[in-house]
């Protein structure tokens, strides 16, 4: 995780399943709570995996950041997870970036 | 139609089994090669129904899981996936995307429209109180064989 003044980024990586959500959603949040970010940035490039478990992760965030008036993007999606982001529906949310959009990765 | 090749596997409900179930299944197909995009799929449809088991049928408890796979000589690859959990009251209502019962607001409701975009075909047979059991069918590309 870093932060840049009100940006707070999260890097997730490995496979994004129920099991591990937990562990991640639990870390994310009390860094929310913690810095209380106006804008969660969700760094995917790490992730090798993800399920629908990670569409209610994406989902639980942004309804967390709406309660503090701040705003989620989802950056650096891997070409393999983009078929269940667009089951999702998040993309008529606006919070997912185009990978192209985004050269961060982990460095 | 006799199978080509099948294997069976129990596993209790634990939730560290999804990744179990998911790799299980990947390492079995892998020898038909599949794409990288087929194997991701079939993976996140296991996963979906393997959670399933975990956060509905067992609701948290331990119980069994089933799973078993068959690979037809023409490269269909048929999953099914048992538990003896609560069983589902109203398959078609659970199927709707976004519909979840589960009181953890974190799921959100598309594991089985995740199974069904992820699959050639999905069945899904459920008895209240005597569990569930999804049937997922995926037919392969034809491989060309470089021998």
């Amino acid at each position: 995780m870093s932060q840049n003044g009100d940006v707070l980024t999260v890097f997730v990586s490995g496979e994004l399943d129920h099991h591990n959500a937990r562990r991640l959603r639990e870390a994310t949040d009390a860094m929310i709570q913690q810095k209380h970010p106006s804008k969660l940035k969700l760094n995917f490039s790490g992730v090798t995996f993800m399920d629908s478990s990670g569409i209610g992760f994406i989902m639980g965030r942004y309804r967390m950041m709406e309660l503090y008036g701040g705003s989620v993007r989802v950056v650096a999606v891997p070409a393999a997870l983009q078929k269940v982001m667009e089951l999702s529906g998040l993309g008529c949310l606006n919070v997912i970036e185009r990978s192209s959009d985004e050269n961060e990765s982990i460095s | 139609m006799k199978a080509f090749r099948e294997m069976k596997m129990s596993f209790d409900s634990s939730s560290d089994n999804e990744a179990f179930a998911r790799a299980a299944v990947a390492a079995f197909i892998l020898p038909l090669d599949p794409t990288v995009a087929e194997l991701g799929e079939i993976r996140t449809a296991v996963s979906e129904a393997v959670t399933n088991c975990v956060v509905h049928a067992y609701n948290g408890s331990r119980g069994i899981i089933n799973m078993s796979v068959k690979i037809d000589a023409d490269g269909t690859v048929c999953i099914k996936i048992r538990d003896s959990g609560c069983g589902i009251d109203d398959i078609d209502k659970a199927m709707e995307p976004l519909y979840t019962t589960s009181p953890d607001s974190e799921r959100a409701g598309l594991g089985f429209a995740v199974m069904q975009s992820f699959s050639d075909s999905m069945k899904v047979r459920s008895a209240p109180g005597h569990g569930t059991t999804v049937t997922l069918v995926r037919r392969l590309s034809p491989r060309v064989s470089n021998v």
